[in-house]
């Protein structure tokens, strides 16, 4: 007769990201440790702020220059979240192009494969050319990055479908349309993942990029001027603002997996 | 109990249920064709339960591929009832060597996927699944995913699955090949019961002479390439069939049997 061997826990989203911070607290302190040796290195070989400035001295720098930092974060978290929207909005159909169309798998598809040896970081200043010094090009620079692996993803998942389960809907008599939204695209749905949190990093890196090239705002802006006046606790304030971010985005991304694929982390079998 | 005997001559009525007439079946491969299938004649009357047993590459798949309509014949003529099968046929249920269930939905789920596809009344379709579900004693895994589900409790799952919309035809694809012995055993048992509450003609894949000989009412025996039909030998044994009938002699003359034609064929090499 079959029974459980084990209680099956509920996956909620919110015990699961519990047990994932849990998991993070010896990393946490070792963060620690690495702050606090940083601040007694600098404050016994008393090294110059404008080489580096103590950890004390950089959230201090965070506090007191918070309200233009966070202005300047607005515009980099807009730049990441439209290019990321707009790089899933093109990747996806892309991708499902690809999946349906031997012509499109053919025809566009080494070509998007191709197109990654190109530094998207050098066309950047040509974006600027193009599209001058708005949030345009910055724009375009994150979906260039980013769009790749939500494609390559996305067309790996929708491809993940078996033969047999494509026969079994097709002896259920599934319409082409059944097929991709009850079959396919389901089963797609953790590479898509896989591949929109591999999007969010190359999302923060273009947005920033963008902004040390050519922008007057964002907190690739904020590095630069910065930097050009040696205030390197500003420098790092802007660092560890543009972290948070990405982490957040990242976390973000995570949990709505965790609501999306809430199968992919239920992993208990039973036994006969 | 006597309800669940099916005997040869009562199930099979003057029209039979399938009617391969002289079909051969030739894949375009790169290094010319490949005869998969040559000359089948094969009929099977409404409610037999047919088992097809041959070495690998006997193109016994590939008969129930044709059989489903999933893949086109190149020679000949097969009918199911009265239709002539020339595109996918929804009126069977398929079940393969993989359970192919959908991660993504619960054993219930994946069960009324069926009703889901063909727009059936879903209301009445639950109760079925919950019914089918509870004859192979899965009453208690109806909100499981798969995950968590063992091997043997899956293909159970797909069973139900390919009964839910009462087909009048189930194809059995060597459903029973990746179990191990005992799991194997108890599911050939929960199909039999299926088969005795669901008039059904099965036709039923597999490498096993006596799950062949266990389960039905005749064999076919295929000779491989190019596969045809060697031998077909009706089994008369009483129904229901007990396990304890496996050490019946008339069961074992049955498997001798076979295994002496597998041996003729070149299948089996004894040394001496």
């Amino acid at each position: 007769m079959a029974t459980i061997t084990e209680a099956a826990p509920p996956a909620h989203p919110l015990r699961l990201s519990l047990r994932v911070l849990g998991n993070i607290s010896p990393a946490f302190w070792t963060l620690v440790l690495l702050v606090v040796l940083w601040e007694l290195a600098v404050q016994i070989n008393q090294v110059p702020v404008y080489i580096l400035p103590a950890p004390s001295r950089v959230a201090a720098e965070i506090i007191d220059y918070w309200p233009r930092l966070m202005i300047n974060a607005g515009v980099t978290v807009s730049e990441i979240l439209i290019g990321f929207g707009c790089a899933i909005a093109v990747g996806v159909p892309l991708a499902v192009l690809v999946t349906y169309s031997r012509v499109a798998e053919r025809a566009i598809y080494p070509l998007i494969v191709a197109s990654q040896t190109i530094p998207k970081v050098a066309i950047a200043p040509l974006l600027m050319a193009w599209f001058g010094y708005g949030l345009t090009p910055k724009i375009v620079i994150v979906v260039l990055l980013s769009f790749f692996p939500i494609v390559i993803n996305s067309v790996v998942g929708l491809k993940a479908s078996s033969a047999e389960m494509l026969y079994l809907a097709q002896s259920m008599g599934a319409t082409p349309w059944q097929t991709f939204w009850k079959f396919r695209l389901p089963q797609a749905l953790p590479y898509i993942f896989a591949g929109l949190k591999l999007a969010t990093v190359l999302a923060v890196i273009g947005a920033v990029v963008a902004e040390f090239i050519g922008a007057d705002r964002g907190l690739g802006y904020v590095i630069v001027v910065a930097g050009s006046s040696f205030n390197i606790a500003r420098q790092f304030a802007a660092i560890i603002v543009i972290s948070a971010i990405g982490m957040v985005f990242f976390v973000i991304i995570e949990l709505l997996e965790r609501l999306v694929v809430p199968w992919k982390n239920t992993a208990v079998v039973a036994s006969e | 109990m006597n309800d669940m005997s099916m005997n040869v001559e009562a199930a099979a009525p003057v029209k039979p249920h399938i009617r391969i007439s002289r079909v051969s079946k030739t894949f375009k491969g790169r290094k010319g064709d490949v005869h998969a299938l040559s000359d089948i004649d094969l009929t099977i009357g409404r409610g037999e339960f047919v088992s097809v047993v041959g070495p690998s590459g006997c193109g016994k798949s590939t008969l129930l591929m044709l059989l489903s309509g999933l893949t086109p014949y190149s020679l000949g003529k097969i009918e199911v009832g009265e239709k002539l099968i020339s595109s996918p046929n929804s009126d069977v249920g398929i079940v393969f060597q993989q359970d192919v269930l959908l991660e993504w939905r619960s054993a219930l789920q994946n069960v009324l996927i069926q009703a889901e596809i063909r727009k059936a009344p879903l209301e009445a379709a639950r109760e079925r699944a919950r019914e089918l579900l509870k004859m192979v004693s899965l009453q208690d895994f109806e909100n499981a995913y798969p995950k968590e589900l063992s091997g043997g409790m899956r293909q159970r799952v797909s069973i139900c699955r390919a009964l839910l919309h009462k087909p009048p035809l189930l194809l059995m694809d060597e459903p029973f090949g990746a179990l191990d012995a005992m799991t194997r055993d108890q599911l050939q048992l929960d199909l039999l019961r299926l088969c005795a509450d669901n008039a059904m003609t099965v036709f039923f894949i597999t490498h096993s002479i006596s799950e062949a000989v266990f389960l039905s009412d005749r064999v076919v025996v295929m000779s491989p390439r190019p596969g045809r039909v060697e031998r077909i030998i009706d089994i008369d044994l009483p129904r229901p069939r007990r396990l304890a009938m496996r050490e019946d002699l008339k069961f074992t003359a049955y498997t001798r049997e076979l295994t002496e034609i597998f041996k003729g064929l070149g299948v089996f090499r004894e040394e001496v």
